[in-house]
């Protein structure tokens, strides 16, 4: 029940503060009162915020938008885990009734080399943008199109390509990775893209160029943890990975286009 | 102010076709010749930067999120319109055309509806060809649903994230193209103000959100694609960085506003939670489909929902509405929401909420069959909530999620100032005083992709303006006067936070100027809102400092155009001494509680231009006139 009766909770928060990109950064200790177990994560970090700006302090910066799940903005490691404790949900979308009075959260901001922190637990990702715009499109330019019902899609590839195509871009599954690899993150586009008939054409040159870009960007490689798959807040099938595999050995070793 | 629409001459059908010929062309070694400011990377100007830059043009495009893939329009979920008819259900271009000017209650302008109608056909062959991976029937065609205000069929959705799909195709498109060079992106920058050199929109000025750095950027043309302000109410569905200061700076640099007050209030989202609520969450309007809106037919009934038998609970929309039902559209739906609980039948902790109930749907459909079609919905409310509406019908509350009203554009998508350009959401646009559920996907893209890369190269081809740069003492004003407000911002040192000013206004707001509006309060809020303002610039602490990444300072600028904005909300929802569609003044009202027109003193665009600080705006009309949808009140019964 949307309990406003329920009992509020204390927490201890450790945040990881950072100026800027250069500075060193080191987690600070706060201390939060009255926490509703209906706020969102984000909200308790609003009235921390809150609390700090109208005492002369310096307020926490994340990335956040939607706060829906779907803008892939948000990103906090929480308690060692991208996102938090819930399977298949953003920070956006982590309510506090998953933790209880007295708990002590560590928040971190995505920790890999190609994600750059800005300040707090802003992290850049632009280099998923640059893997993007490396190949993840299909070269169609506007109006050059026939109608939409002339090709035939079989229900379930739309609804596999549908699967990877939820993808959120959060980096998440990077920040999971102990190799800090892109690789769900491509193959999710790879894959999306290869099960419908528009991807068919550049197949091969797609999935050289987002790969050569991915690697450019200094993301690591897969040695199949799994980490990712498990920390997405999509669930974005590990096979993303091994179809990812598949496509870019079919496009160098066996040379098709 | 000139309000020209120059609308195309001849028959409604053949009016862009005629137009088409007729505007001036660009020729293709010239294009490049010429660069296009777009703000915004959402659906509208993420398809209207891709496209521009597969034309030729050099493109500089602009968002405030990380990524332009992060826009507003990634959070649609239910679907997009198209007069496709793949049902065979009757559907058309003219159909179509029809239903959104009625659905709008007449205060939207013919000829640009009925173009609208005519592109929704390409924009979906458009989106499929990108592999948008669009719901399919086991056939292999394209699947549709029904949305609100429509009887037929002409819905395309992808799950319950069609924004998300429609946007990544886009997002793809300009990534191309960014790749390709043609256009260069500036994310996390914001746009601060619009340079107007002779008359004419030279180029904006923008804040580096990283480094604070302010600059210039000149170009031949500038496009506003920077979505609605449905945050002026603080609480809506809006993402939480959604904002009013581009086209307000524009309006301030001599954009005319048109229908400021035109808002919509969806009627299916979560309700508000507490005091610490920072956004409110859509339950999308497609679960109207199948779900039941009911409350307890006797006032103040605490018992559960599975408790109250049948037979002591009011469908009240099937009740009052026998031929739409629970498919009435949005401003129908909110308002009988709100009468419900203003009679004090409501139900949950806040008695501000009603049922809607899929018991039957998953009776007829089974557990599963609900779960395929709205699974993931079903989730996102558990998640939300704490509670399963499996189990337990969920309960929802209207909230404002879409704004209407925008910068005023003519038939070319041209402001008041030659060479500034409006589309999606941010321009005033197609939908009149209420939007059809599924139509702003499909303005958004219309207007990216098949409209204003056509418009804007007549305009580009004729206006003749000579070169500027960024040196052009113009720029360096506008840049002294950014630099000012933002150290005005930072050397107040009070002690209030400014979400406390922006909440303070949003309940202003949502009281006097939401739902339901008349007189005596609106004159209240035209008092009050100026007092927070005040108070604002006085007491309001922004912590740090300007050449930084600083979330507060972003955060106030957009507060403080937001308290001059409201202000000019409420002066129009005031001015406009009418009801029709989404805005309700109770002194204009049937007996059965519709909303009254008054088409003989309102039916026109009311269009606001700017007259200096501490000066009231003076009001413009655009007449409207209605040749092919007549004139007749909105009956959903
Ligand atoms: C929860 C929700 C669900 C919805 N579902 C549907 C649906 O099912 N069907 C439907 O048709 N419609 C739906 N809508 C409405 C629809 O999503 C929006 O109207 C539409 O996406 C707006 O698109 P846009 O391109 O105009 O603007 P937006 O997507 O809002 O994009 C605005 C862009 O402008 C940029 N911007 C803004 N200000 C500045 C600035 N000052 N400087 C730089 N950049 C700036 C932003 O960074 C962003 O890139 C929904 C809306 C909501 C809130
Ligand atoms: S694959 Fe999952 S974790 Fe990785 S970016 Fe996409 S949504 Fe986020
Ligand atoms: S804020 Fe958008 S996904 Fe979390």
């Amino acid at each position: 029940m949307s309990g406003s009766s329920a009992a509020t909770m204390k927490l201890t928060l450790r945040i990881w503060r950072q100026k800027d990109g250069k500075a060193a950064g080191k987690l600070e200790t706060y201390k939060l009162d009255a926490v509703s177990p209906d706020m969102s994560f984000l909200e308790m970090l609003d009235v921390l915020n809150e609390q700090l700006t109208k005492s002369g302090g310096d307020p926490v910066s994340f990335d956040h938008d939607c706060r829906e799940g779907i803008c892939g903005a948000c990103s906090m490691v929480i308690n060692g885990r991208p996102h938090g404790p819930r399977k298949a949900t953003t920070t956006c979308q982590l309510h506090m009734r998953s933790f209880k009075d007295g708990d002590t959260i560590t928040i971190e901001p995505w920790r890999a080399a190609p994600f750059p922190v800005i300040k707090d637990l802003s992290v850049s990702r632009s280099s998923f943008d640059r893997i993007i715009a490396a190949g993840g499109f299909v070269s169609i330019n506007t109006g050059s199109t026939v109608d939409g019902n002339a090709t035939p899609i079989g229900k379930t590839d739309a609804d596999e390509a549908m699967d990877y195509a939820q993808c959120i871009g959060c980096g998440a599954c990077v920040a999971a990775c102990p190799n800090a690899a892109a690789m769900l993150f491509t193959g999710a586009k790879v894959a999306h893209l290869v099960k419908l008939p528009q991807g068919q054409v550049e197949r091969s040159g797609r999935v050289r160029n987002m790969v050569a870009q991915m690697d450019l960007e200094g993301f690591g490689s897969c040695t199949n943890h799994g980490e990712c798959s498990e920390a997405c807040p999509k669930e974005i099938p590990f096979d993303a990975i091994v179809m990812l595999n598949r496509e870019y050995m079919r496009a160098t070793v066996a040379g098709k286009e | 102010m000139d309000l020209n629409a120059r609308i195309p001459e001849g028959p409604i059908a053949e009016k862009w076709d005629r137009h088409r010929f007729e505007m001036k062309l660009v020729n293709p070694a010239n294009k490049r010749k010429f660069t296009v400011i777009v703000v915004g990377t959402g659906l509208a100007g993420g398809a209207a930067a891709a496209t521009l830059a597969e034309l030729g043009y050099h493109v500089d495009c602009f968002c405030f999120q990380d990524s332009p893939r992060r826009a507003h329009s990634i959070a649609a979920q239910g679907g997009i319109n198209a007069a496709k008819n793949y049902q065979n259900d009757g559907d058309s271009i003219y159909r179509l055309f029809y239903d959104t000017v009625k659905g709008g209650d007449f205060r939207a302008r013919e000829a640009n509806v009925y173009r609208l109608a005519q592109v929704s056909v390409n924009i979906i062959d458009q989106c499929v060809a990108q592999g948008v991976p669009f719901a399919r029937e086991y056939g292999g065609t394209l699947s549709n649903r029904s949305f609100g205000g429509a009887q037929v069929s002409r819905t395309f959705y992808a799950r319950g994230q069609t924004g998300q799909q429609l946007l990544l195709g886009a997002y793809q498109a300009l990534e191309r193209q960014i790749g390709l060079g043609t256009v260069k992106m500036y994310p996390r920058t914001e746009m601060l103000d619009l340079v107007v050199i002779n008359g004419h929109a030279r180029g904006i000025v923008v804040r580096d959100l990283l480094t604070g750095e302010v600059r210039a950027h000149a170009a031949d043309a500038v496009v506003l694609a920077t979505g609605g302000y449905g945050n002026v109410f603080y609480l809506s569905t809006n993402a939480k960085g959604s904002n009013v200061t581009a086209t307000y700076r524009a309006y301030k640099r001599g954009a005319g506003f048109a229908n400021p007050c035109f808002t919509q209030i969806h009627p299916t989202c979560i309700p508000v939670s507490g005091h610490y609520q920072s956004k409110l969450t859509l339950m999308s309007e497609s679960l109207r489909n199948d779900g039941r809106v009911w409350v307890p037919k006797q006032k103040g009934d605490a018992r559960r929902p599975q408790d109250i038998p049948e037979d002591e609970r009011d469908y009240y929309l099937e009740r009052r509405y026998p031929s739409f039902g629970n498919l009435v559209p949005r401003d129908v739906a909110s308002r009988a929401a709100k009468q419900a609980c203003d009679e004090g039948r409501g139900v949950g902790p806040s008695k501000m909420a009603v049922y809607l109930d899929f018991a039957d749907a998953i009776k007829r459909l089974t557990q599963k069959g609900v779960a395929d079609r709205y699974g993931n919905l079903f989730e996102m409310y558990e998640r939300i909530t704490g509670e399963n509406p499996y189990a337990t019908p969920m309960r929802i509350y209207p909230a404002v999620h879409y704004t209407m009203g925008g910068l005023w554009v003519d038939y070319n998508l041209m402001s008041t100032v030659p060479g500034l350009h409006v589309i999606g959401e941010a321009n005033f646009s197609d939908h009149g005083a209420n939007r059809l559920g599924a139509s702003a996907l499909m303005q958004g893209l219309a207007d990216g992709y098949f409209i204003l890369p056509y418009t804007i190269g007549n305009y580009l081809a004729t206006a003749k303006q000579p070169k500027v740069s960024a040196d052009h003492p113009e720029f360096k004003r506008s840049i002294a006067e950014v630099n000012a407000q933002t150290s005005r911002l930072l050397s107040i040192n009070g002690k209030h936070s400014v979400d406390e000013f922006h909440r303070e206004l949003g309940l202003v707001m949502w009281d006097h100027c939401g739902m339901a509006r008349n007189e005596a309060g609106l004159k209240k809020a035209l008092g009050l809102i100026p007092e927070i303002r005040e108070r604002f610039w006085k007491e309001v602490r922004v912590p740090g400092v300007g050449a930084e990444f600083n979330q507060n300072l972003e955060k106030a600028g957009r507060v403080a155009d937001f308290l001059e904005f409201g202000e000019l909300m409420c002066l129009d929802a005031l001015t406009r001494d009418e009801s029709c569609g989404g805005h309700f003044r109770e002194e204009h009202q049937m007996d059965d509680g519709e909303a009254k027109r008054d088409d003989e003193r309102f039916a026109h665009a009311a269009v606001w231009e700017y007259k200096g600080p501490g000066q009231a705006p003076a009001l413009h009309k655009e007449q409207l006139e209605f040749e092919h949808v007549h004139l007749a009140t909105r009956v959903y019964t």
